[in-house]
């Protein structure tokens, strides 16, 4: 699904460059659940964002579904992003003048679905995440998970190929955490394809599978035992 | 571009960005209702010049008599002009050929009678040319012909406020009134440009009041008009040679600045449209510098609106907006804001200029009938809508630009 060979990628900064992430060669299949961890400054959301498209890379190749990733305009990177990715964020980036069900809708308005299609899948997605009853209401009617739940809805129902979450528990409590884990499990468990990036163990032990980065290398790449979040909800 | 599906998100932004709607409306509807009002006070302001001014004939002169302050031919000062019948033919010998019509004008105050009614007027006994003069146009019935002045009949053509105070709606051509203690035939009404006050007149033939003040051949001022087509040049000649004639024939000396006095209408009307189109000018200046600190208003809001925007600009593009969808929505939303209130601060102008015509305000600050035409006020409606869109266009472009990442960065 996801095929990285030798990425660059650094920051100039001011005079100085910063070489954030140095030759990263990484490989991902359709229906993994990959956790990405580092602490901070490893460049784990550097690749993240070139994972997404939101950045670009300076050197190596990136194939997502066999397609080349390389030399997009805004306008071809927007539409990659809209078909292939879904995002969630850290802290939810919501849009905070629309109701939850707009908010899930946003991506299917890009991609052109009739208005009434688009509701029905909001919905549908809405009340996967369990939040059926809440479509109508503002982001800031809602908790911090009661958010990020809209926030997974909303990245899956352009229906993408791979799912990217950057710190998703980062702005949660820990049985808030669990609860969005739980979900992101589930989902995977449906067969989606799904990057975490986080610096928590036990939010990385609940992957299948850990990629350590520090100081811009892989330095372990390791499937792993998971551990079921349901447990501690 | 133009779905509806975009019109929906472009109205469902508007709508929950009341604040920010408001601003930017305001400050559109503002600037154009400014635009809008100002513009028509200058032309309200310039049709009461026109009126003052335009009521009367431009080709010709008023000579008035008057006292002489310098001893000069065996006279002494303090001498008290005054014209006679025989000036008058004279005048009109010398300066045949330049000449249209000349006429007399004695005014004079004069109670006025018909039957329980009555009231001061001033009459101004005069001969046929006074009516172009004054450019008197007949209601009813006919002016003092030439006939009049020669059998020096008791006529009179009263103005419109005259019969109207007077006869009190009922008919008055044929009636007889008091003026003075003579009984004169009303034979015509008239109306004037000039206002109410000039249909307040009464217009005798000359030669009945000088036949009333004992036969005398005495007449006030001379009223004449020249022929239009020796222009203006030809104009200001003739009024130095019928200066320098009066002046002679009425031994006056050609360095004393009274004695007689030539008023000029061509000369006068030439400076005060003169006037009026400088004042033009400044008004203009003042509601073009309203606009282009609309503009600037615009400009301001509109760069303001799209950084505010940047973060949520960011995660429409994670969602995959492209950048032309992305410009082209922001453009919508502000034409179509500008647009809206641009109109309603239009239209609010010209009912406020509807509202505000008046006699006080005519009577107190000499604004007649303050208007705008409506293509200027569209133009200048189209152009703020315009170069609001422009000035969206460039933080637009700027935003659309940005990279997702580093608009999801901005908090």
């Amino acid at each position: 699904m996801i095929e990285i060979k030798d990425l660059h990628k650094s920051y100039k900064m001011g005079s100085n460059s910063l070489h954030v992430l140095k030759g990263i060669n990484f490989s991902v299949e359709e229906g993994e659940l990959v956790a990405i961890m580092g602490s901070s400054g490893s460049g784990k959301s550097t690749l993240l964002n070139i994972l997404g498209m939101l950045d670009e890379l300076d050197e190596g190749s990136y194939t997502l579904d066999n397609v080349p990733i390389k030399d997009l305009n805004e306008t071809k990177a927007a539409q990659y992003r809209n078909k292939f990715l879904g995002f969630i964020f850290q802290s939810f980036n919501l849009i905070n003048y629309k109701s939850a069900l707009e908010n899930v809708a946003l991506p299917l308005y890009y991609q052109r679905v009739g208005r009434k299609e688009r509701q029905e899948k909001a919905l549908k997605y809405l009340e996967q995440v369990g939040l059926k009853e809440w479509a109508t209401h503002l982001p800031s009617e809602l908790s911090g998970g009661q958010k990020q739940r809209v926030a997974i809805a909303r990245a899956m129902a352009a229906e993408p190929k791979v799912l990217l979450a950057d710190e998703p528990t980062g702005a949660l409590d820990s049985t808030t955490s669990y609860e969005v884990m739980d979900l992101i499990q589930k989902i995977n468990d449906a067969g989606n394809t799904i990057l975490v990036v986080t610096h928590e163990e036990d939010i990385a032990q609940m992957c299948k599978r850990i990629v350590h980065l520090k100081d811009g290398v892989i330095v372990e790449d390791k499937k792993v035992k998971q551990v079921r979040a349901s447990e501690y909800v | 571009m133009f779905s509806i599906d975009t019109w929906k998100e472009i109205l469902k932004t508007i709508q929950k960005n009341k604040l920010r709607t408001f601003l930017t409306g305001f400050t559109v509807a503002l600037g154009i209702f400014i635009y809008v009002t100002l513009y028509g006070m200058g032309n309200g302001l310039n049709n009461t010049f026109m009126k003052f001014f335009g009521d009367d004939a431009t080709n010709i002169f008023r000579i008035y008599p008057s006292q002489t302050t310098i001893p000069f031919g065996g006279y002494k000062a303090k001498r008290q002009i005054e014209f006679k019948n025989e000036d008058l033919d004279d005048i009109a010998k010398e300066f045949a050929p330049l000449l249209e019509y000349i006429t007399p004008q004695i005014r004079r105050g004069a109670f006025v009678t018909y039957k329980e009614k009555s009231d001061n007027y001033t009459t101004r006994a005069i001969a046929p040319g006074m009516q172009f003069a004054e450019k008197t146009i007949m209601m009813k019935g006919r002016y003092i012909n030439a006939k009049d002045i020669r059998d020096r009949t008791k006529y009179a053509v009263i103005g419109r406020m005259v019969e109207k105070d007077l006869f009190q709606g009922k008919e008055s051509l044929g009636e007889y009134i008091d003026i003075g203690g003579s009984a004169f035939k009303v034979v015509g009404v008239f109306q004037d440009d000039g206002g109410d006050n000039e249909e307040r007149y009464i217009y005798l033939p000359f030669t009945t009041r000088q036949l009333i003040e004992g036969n005398n051949d005495k007449i006030g001022q001379v009223t004449l008009a020249f022929n239009e087509a020796i222009g203006y040049s030809g104009a200001m000649k003739f009024q130095r040679n019928l200066n320098e004639f009066i002046r002679k024939k009425k031994v006056i000396s050609p360095n004393d600045p009274r004695g007689i006095y030539i008023e000029n209408v061509a000369d006068n009307l030439k400076q005060n449209q003169q006037f009026a189109s400088v004042l033009k000018i400044i008004i203009s200046g003042i509601a073009f510098a309203v606009i282009i600190s609309g503009i600037l208003g615009i400009s301001n809001i509109m760069v303001f609106v799209v950084k505010e925007r940047t973060k949520e600009i960011g995660i429409r593009k994670a969602m995959g907006a492209t950048p032309k969808i992305i410009i082209s929505t922001i453009l919508l939303e502000s034409i179509f804001i500008t647009a809206i209130f641009g109109f309603i601060g239009m239209v609010l102008g010209i009912m406020t200029l509807n509202s505000i015509q008046g006699k006080v305000l005519e009577d107190d600050y000499f604004i007649t009938n303050p208007s705008i035409n409506s293509g200027t006020a569209i133009f200048v409606t189209i152009l703020l809508v315009i170069c609001g869109a422009l000035a969206a266009y460039v933080p637009a472009k700027r935003a659309a630009r940005i990279k997702p990442i580093v608009a999801l960065r901005d908090e």
